[in-house]
């Protein structure tokens, strides 16, 4: 109907514009590619890596599991021994309940530790 | 269009183009080279880049670290033979269409290591060069002055007819042979398309 008011002719409007504003260069480079862009495809340029280097070998490796382990018990030792250094400077003006704090703390990694060694997880194989 | 009626029309202030000049113009002020330094020459193509050469001016300060998104290659430093195949590989991997400037001494025929038994003498022999720069090292005036001969060299290849330039002959090949590490040297020693030894004529 003319003359009738429509609040939504301007969204309308607005989508239509902004998908042109948008497709219209790509339409553009892809004519123009079409002409003076020919194709050449080749063994290298369609190559994964782009360093120069041929890539060799297969992706499908196996990396040892073992040195999760040895991974994670070091993580442990490591944070321990950020524990431990305070604990030295302060142990003499510590009290009893501190000291058996730390000890339970330093014997549950022991027992870990122990358990790692009786399962064998340090010696590499 | 004549010159004389563009001259007349543009004193009226109509300036008129072709296609083909809007288009080259557009390709030879945005040329981003690849990153790719082999010797003492990147260090001259890095102060190039940087604030007091400024080539930024060129449009060309977009160093990219990858061959797909680079057209054009400075071949800055002695290529051994051992590298010399993956300056090929980097080469065939940029997409058309694609320059190279050979700069410096090493770069372009062996320079002071020529008689080296690993160094190539020029890699003009595996790929097509654009620009020669001499020096050792050259200067960064030098490296300029050769951006501002491939723009002019870029700015007057032709989109039609048969002096157009190679990427856009689709039967021409955008790859070049890949040398191979042989027993005593590189297979082949050059790519006969491109490079051939001099011939010595006697009598």
């Amino acid at each position: 109907m003319p003359g009738e008011y429509s609040p939504y002719l301007f969204v309308v409007t607005m989508v239509i514009a902004a998908v042109a504003f948008a497709a219209t260069p790509l339409l553009l480079a892809w004519l123009w590619a079409q002409k003076y862009s020919p194709n050449k495809p080749g063994p290298d340029k369609n190559a994964t890596y782009e360093c120069g280097l041929e890539s060799k070998g297969d992706a499908w490796i196996q990396f040892k599991a073992e040195y999760y382990l040895y991974g994670i018990i070091f993580l442990i030792f490591d944070v321990e021994t950020i524990f431990l250094l305070p604990f030295a400077v302060a142990f003499t003006g510590l009290g009893a309940g501190a000291f058996v704090a730390m000890a339970v703390f330093i014997l549950l990694l022991v027992e870990g530790l122990a358990w790692a060694w009786m399962k064998g997880v340090l010696t590499w194989k | 269009m004549d010159e004389g009626l563009k001259n007349e029309l543009q004193k009226q202030g109509v300036f008129t183009t072709t296609l083909e000049g809007i288009y080259n113009w557009g390709r030879q002020n945005s040329v981003w080279p690849l990153q790719f330094g082999l010797a003492c020459c990147a260090i001259e193509m890095i102060a190039t880049s940087m604030a007091r050469f400024d080539l930024a001016r060129f449009g060309a300060e977009v160093f990219r670290p990858s061959p797909r998104q680079a057209d054009l290659m400075i071949v800055a430093g002695t290529v051994t033979k051992k590298m010399a195949p993956q300056v090929v590989r980097l080469y065939n991997q940029m997409p058309e269409p694609k320059y190279v400037i050979a700069m410096g001494a090493c770069a372009i025929s062996g320079g002071p290591f020529k008689q080296g038994y690993n160094v190539l003498k020029g890699i003009d022999r595996y790929i097509p060069v654009d620009v020669h720069i001499p020096g050792c090292p050259p200067r960064p005036e030098a490296l300029l002055h050769a951006f501002m001969t491939l723009q002019q060299k870029i700015a007057s290849q032709p989109l039609t007819g048969d002096h157009r330039p190679r990427h856009l002959h689709a039967e021409l090949p955008s790859e070049f042979p890949v040398p191979a590490f042989g027993a005593h040297d590189l297979e082949p020693p050059n790519n006969p398309s491109l490079w051939q030894a001099p011939a010595l004529r006697r009598g």
